[in-house]
């Protein structure tokens, strides 16, 4: 029951960005440049959940990309979730009070991200203009996205705190 | 120590599950003509209209704080529309002199069909694609109301793009700022070249082309860019823009340089698909217009 709970949540969790992401934010645009926030939910739910969790939520964010806007079904789905798988890896050294470990990891999946899509998407097609892509794509991207990161990383945190608390309480009850 | 082991193995065999999945998804869209077929059926019941209502909620607020806007502005832009409207009436005499010239170029090179002649069908932009890698938008319509792959897309002024993707009530657009190639040619000398878009001229606001023949046949700045009879994919004779800047290539064959787009793109609400692709004037079936939308 808890876990379809969960489920639930996370599924109206991604629906929702995904929407700002595709209509509120292309009006708040700075410099033209529309923050990541799909990112964010992948990249924390990876390091406070763990692998499984981050994974599995990634392929979701990447493939609701995908279908919506994407050329090749799966493509940002397996990035997403290789994304979130490798975030997993963090949530040992992951507590709930420190912002600076999910800043750097959220960053450094947003980096990780935008080198992806040039190489695979740019490089490939033999476009060499790494730094300009950089300058003018990846690193707005980046500091937007941390920016939202701040306001966003708070309420992902609160609800994934509400729901473990919850588990917690009804796993003790019935034990 | 084991039950962890147990764990990180079980989510190995899940990574790898799921690896598998995308690179077979990928695989499949890849080589199908729509392997997106149920999904992108899904999403235009879920997702899609979700954004049409956050979207029409925007238009709203947009109007109501539009309405609060100070009358100073309104004023300042009445006066910039006014003096605007004299140079329009000058260009509209000078084109009309040309008008007469390029009547005679048109019967040429039967240019008989004009853009105003093709059937089209008015889109809401809705959405637009959440990356700043490409510029795809979506718009509100979709196969329900006749738009297919391939067709072109207008905005009020000119050429915005072409829909790469079709759901049952929605549509995907590729921009030609995103980098696609249009073969494009200048309207006076139909001389062919090649209009492509990418991330470093769209944000000064312009398009490259290039490859245009270093021949007699001057190019002024200002001139009309518009899509070549050779393309495709567009159909002949769509502004694309104004030239605004040409330099001959270092290998004296060829010039390049820089194109004002006709769109804005920035501020794109409402657009117009038409309902001819290229591939129907080819085909002949064009001619009559019949299919035009509703089936």
């Amino acid at each position: 029951m808890k876990k379809i709970k969960r489920i639930l949540i996370c599924a109206v969790l991604i629906i929702v960005c995904f929407l700002l992401e595709t209509t509120v934010f292309q009006k708040l645009t700075f410099a033209s440049i529309i923050p990541n926030l799909l990112i964010i939910v992948t990249s924390s739910f990876g390091f406070m959940r763990g692998q499984k969790e981050g994974m599995i939520i990634g392929f979701f964010c990447g493939l609701l990309k995908d279908i919506l806007g994407g050329d090749l079904l799966g493509f940002y789905a397996l990035i997403y979730m290789l994304i979130g798988y490798g975030n997993g890896f963090f949530q040992r050294v992951f507590y709930d009070e420190d912002i600076k470990l999910p800043l750097a990891l959220i960053a450094g999946s947003e980096f990780l991200y935008g080198m992806v899509i040039y190489v695979l998407l740019f490089m490939l097609k033999s476009d060499f203009h790494f730094l300009n892509y950089l300058r003018h794509v990846i690193m707005p991207e980046l500091v937007y996205t941390i920016l939202v990161t701040l306001v966003l990383y708070q309420i992902i945190l609160h609800i994934n705190r509400r729901l473990e608390e919850e588990e917690k309480r009804s796993a003790s009850r019935f034990v | 120590m084991k039950r962890k082991n147990q764990f990180s193995t079980s989510n190995k065999y899940w990574l790898l599950i799921l690896v598998i999945i995308c690179i077979v998804l990928m695989g499949l869209s890849g080589f199908a003509e729509s392997g997106k077929g149920p999904l992108s059926w899904a999403a235009g019941y879920t997702i899609v209209p979700m954004q049409k209502g956050i979207n029409r909620v925007g238009m709203w607020i947009g109007d109501v704080s539009e309405n609060f806007a100070t009358l100073q502005e309104v004023k300042k832009e009445n006066k910039e529309l006014k003096s605007r409207l004299e140079e329009m009436t000058t260009e509209n005499n000078r084109l009309q002199q040309n008008s007469a010239t390029l009547e005679r170029y048109k019967e040429l090179y039967k240019m008989d069909q004009n853009t105003a002649d093709y059937p089209k069908v008015a889109a809401n932009v809705i959405a637009s694609e959440n990356s700043n890698w490409f510029s795809k938008f979506t718009i509100d319509k979709g196969s329900n109301d006749g738009i297919r792959e391939d067709m072109n897309v207008l905005s009020g002024t000119g050429l915005v793009g072409i829909v790469t993707e079709v759901g049952p009530n929605w549509a995907t657009v590729s921009s030609i700022i995103d980098d696609k190639n249009v073969s494009a040619m200048i309207l006076t000398t139909f001389d062919k070249c090649i209009v492509s878009g990418d991330l470093q001229t769209v944000q000064d606001g312009l398009l490259k082309f290039e490859q245009l023949a270093n021949n007699e046949n001057e190019v002024a700045v200002g001139e009309q860019v518009v899509t070549s009879n050779i393309s495709s994919k567009y159909l002949q004779g769509l502004l694309v823009g104004y030239i605004s800047e040409v330099n001959v290539d270092s290998n004296n064959l060829t010039r390049s340089g820089y194109i004002i787009p006709a769109t804005d793109f920035k501020e794109l609400q409402e657009v117009l698909v038409i309902t001819t692709t290229k591939q129907d004037l080819i085909d002949g079936k064009g001619e009559s217009g019949s299919d035009n939308g509703g089936e």
